[in-house]
C-alpha cells in the first residue's frame, strides 16, 4: 500500500470518529477508563525516567561547565532549560511512544483479529467513535499532565543529584532556576505535548484498527507503530523547533 | 424477512459472489453451506453491512439496506443478533458485562432491568452462575452460548451465525442447533446460518442455499438435500463414505426396500 493510500486511510478514521454517541454515558465510561489507562498506566515510568534523566543532565552539565568564571547558577538554568525544551517533552514522547503506543496498538490489533469490532459494528456502534476517539481525547488530556509531571521531576532530579554529589547547593540552584526564565518555554513544551500525543495515541490507533490476519500480524502491527510514532515525533519535533523558537 | 436481489461482491479482479439471489423468511433458519472459499462469509458480511455489495439490492421487510444511510443503518442493526464463528466475546469484560453492553449503550433502563433481562437471556441458552466469568474462563460451548446471549438480549428481529459449531464436539453442536432452532421458533426471527456442519443442515434446515464457488448452485430444505441431484451439492454433503451410506440407506427407505430397522443386508446388495 503506497503512503498516500495509507495517509488517505488515516485521515478518514480521524474523521470518522467525530460522530453523535449512541450513549454519552457509555463513552464517557470508556473516556475514563483510558485516561486511567494512559495516565496511571505510564506514571510509574515517566517518573523513574524523569528523576534520572534531570539528575543526569545536573552531572554532565557540570562536567561540561568546569570554568570557575561561570557561576554554579548557570547549571540550573541549563538543566531547567533542557528539560523543559526537550528531555520533559520529547524523551518522555519517545518512551510513551513504546509504552501506550504499543498498547494501543495491540489492543485494537486484537479485537479487530477476534472480531470484536465487527460484533460492534453490527450492533450499530460507530468504532472509530467508541474505540479511537476515547483513546486519542485521553491521550490529549493526560500526556501534557505527565509532561508537566516530569519537568517537574527532572528539575527535583537534577537539583537532589546537584546537592547530593556537592555540585551545586540547593540555595544557588533554585536561584539559577528563576534566573532569566521564559515561561514561553512552558507554553512551547506544552505545544510539543500536545503534537505528541496526539502521534503517539492515533498512529498505533490506525495500525490496530486496520490490521489483517492473526497474532504475527498484531506484534507486526505495533512494532511499526511504535517505530512511525517516534519518527514522526522527532520530525515534528524539528520542525516545531523551527516554526515556533 | 431478508430479500437478496442479485448481489455481486468481488476483491479486487477476483469474484467471490456473482448475482446471488434469495428470499430468507421470519421464523426458519435459514442455512448458508459450502466449501471453505465458496463466499458464504462474504455474503453473510453483505447482508449485515460489514462489506458492501458491488451491486445488488438487500432488503429488510421491503426496506432497501444497500441505499440506507448512516443513521437508518445503525437503527436497524438494533435489531439485528450476530453469533461469530469465534464468539467476539469482549475480553476484558466479564459474562455479564458482555450481555449487558448493548442494553447499556441502547437502552435507558435500571441496572435492575438489566440484570433481570441478562439472566433471563443467560437462562434461555442454559447458563448459570457464569455471570462473574470471563471469556477465558469458558469452554468453546459456553462461549458461543453466551455469544447468542448476547445477541438475542435486545430482541432482535434477524439473527446471524457465522459458523455455530466450528470448534465444537459433536454434543455441543447438536445442543448449539437446538438453541438456534427454538430462539428462532420462540421469537420468530430470521434467522440466517453460515454452517459446513451436516447434522446442523439436517437438524435445522428449514431453507438451505448451497453455494458453490459464488454462484447460488442449490436451494431448498433439509428434506429434499438428501435426494437431490445435483453433483456438486452431493460431492459436498456426500463427502465422506458414511453420508454416503446414509443417503443410500434414505433412498432405499424411501422406495420402501427397507424398513425402520436399517436391513443392511438390503443396502449391501
Amino acid at each position: 500500500m503506497t503512503f498516500f493510500t495509507e495517509f488517505g486511510r488515516y485521515l478518514l478514521m480521524i474523521r470518522d470518529m467525530f460522530s453523535k454517541p449512541e450513549n454519552g454515558k457509555m463513552y464517557w465510561k470508556e473516556f475514563m477508563h483510558q485516561c486511567s489507562e494512559i495516565g496511571i498506566g505510564s506514571l510509574g515510568i515517566v517518573v523513574i525516567i524523569s528523576i534520572f534523566m534531570g539528575a543526569v543532565s545536573t552531572l554532565q552539565t557540570a562536567y561540561q561547565l568546569a570554568s570557575p568564571l561561570l557561576p554554579k547558577s548557570t547549571i540550573a538554568q541549563i538543566v531547567r532549560d533542557t528539560v523543559i525544551l526537550e528531555f520533559a517533552p520529547t524523551l518522555v514522547c519517545i518512551v510513551l511512544a513504546g509504552v501506550i503506543g504499543s498498547k494501543i496498538a495491540s489492543e485494537l490489533g486484537n479485537m479487530r483479529v477476534s472480531e470484536q469490532i465487527d460484533a460492534l459494528e453490527i450492533m450499530g456502534i460507530n468504532t472509530k467513535t467508541y474505540l479511537v476517539f476515547p483513546k486519542i481525547l485521553s491521550a490529549l488530556i493526560v500526556i501534557p499532565m505527565l509532561v508537566v509531571i516530569s519537568a517537574v521531576l527532572g528539575i527535583w532530579g537534577g537539583r537532589f543529584a546537584g546537592t547530593m554529589t556537592g555540585i551545586v547547593s540547593g540555595t544557588m540552584f533554585d536561584k539559577g532556576l528563576l534566573l532569566n526564565f521564559q515561561p514561553y518555554n512552558v507554553f512551547f513544551a506544552l505545544i510539543k505535548a500536545y503534537t505528541f500525543s496526539f502521534i503517539i495515541s492515533s498512529i498505533p490507533a490506525y495500525y490496530g484498527y486496520f490490521v489483517k490476519g492473526g497474532a504475527l500480524e498484531i506484534g507486526r502491527a505495533s512494532t511499526k507503530s511504535v517505530v512511525v510514532s517516534c519518527i514522526m515525533i522527532l520530525f515534528s519535533d524539528y520542525l516545531l523547533a523551527a516554526i515556533l523558537l | 424477512m431478508i430479500e437478496i436481489k442479485n448481489i455481486k461482491k468481488g476483491f479486487g479482479d477476483k469474484a467471490v459472489i456473482s448475482d446471488v439471489s434469495a428470499v430468507l423468511e421470519p421464523g426458519k433458519c435459514n442455512l448458508v453451506i459450502g466449501a471453505s472459499g465458496s463466499g458464504k462469509t462474504v455474503l453473510m458480511k453483505c447482508l449485515v453491512g460489514l462489506f458492501e455489495p458491488d451491486s445488488g439490492d438487500i432488503l429488510y421487510s421491503g426496506q432497501s439496506f444497500t441505499s440506507m444511510n448512516k443513521e437508518e443503518r445503525k437503527s436497524l442493526r438494533q435489531q439485528i443478533g450476530m453469533l461469530f464463528q469465534g464468539s467476539a466475546l469482549f475480553d476484558s469484560m466479564t459474562v455479564e458485562q458482555n450481555i449487558m453492553f448493548p442494553l447499556d449503550m441502547f437502552t435507558e433502563n435500571t441496572f435492575e432491568e438489566k440484570l433481570k433481562r441478562v439472566n433471563e437471556v443467560l437462562l434461555r441458552v442454559n447458563l448459570k452462575e457464569v455471570n462473574q466469568k470471563f471469556p477465558a474462563e469458558l469452554s468453546g460451548g459456553m462461549k458461543k452460548r453466551v455469544g447468542i446471549a448476547r445477541a438475542i438480549v435486545l430482541n432482535p428481529r434477524y439473527l446471524f451465525c457465522d459458523e455455530p459449531n466450528s470448534g465444537l464436539d459433536p454434543q455441543t453442536s447438536l445442543l448449539i442447533d437446538k438453541l438456534i432452532k427454538e430462539i428462532t421458533d420462540e421469537y420468530s426471527i430470521t434467522t440466517v446460518v453460515n454452517t459446513h456442519d451436516m447434522n446442523s443442515v439436517m437438524e435445522i434446515g428449514d431453507h438451505i442455499i448451497y453455494m458453490y464457488e459464488g454462484i447460488k448452485e442449490w436451494e431448498g430444505n433439509n428434506k429434499q438435500i438428501i435426494f437431490s441431484k445435483n453433483d456438486k451439492l452431493n460431492k459436498f454433503i456426500f463427502a465422506s463414505e458414511f453420508l454416503q451410506d446414509a443417503k443410500d440407506m434414505r433412498m432405499l427407505e424411501a422406495k420402501g426396500k427397507i424398513d425402520n430397522d436399517r436391513n443392511m443386508d438390503e443396502l449391501l446388495k
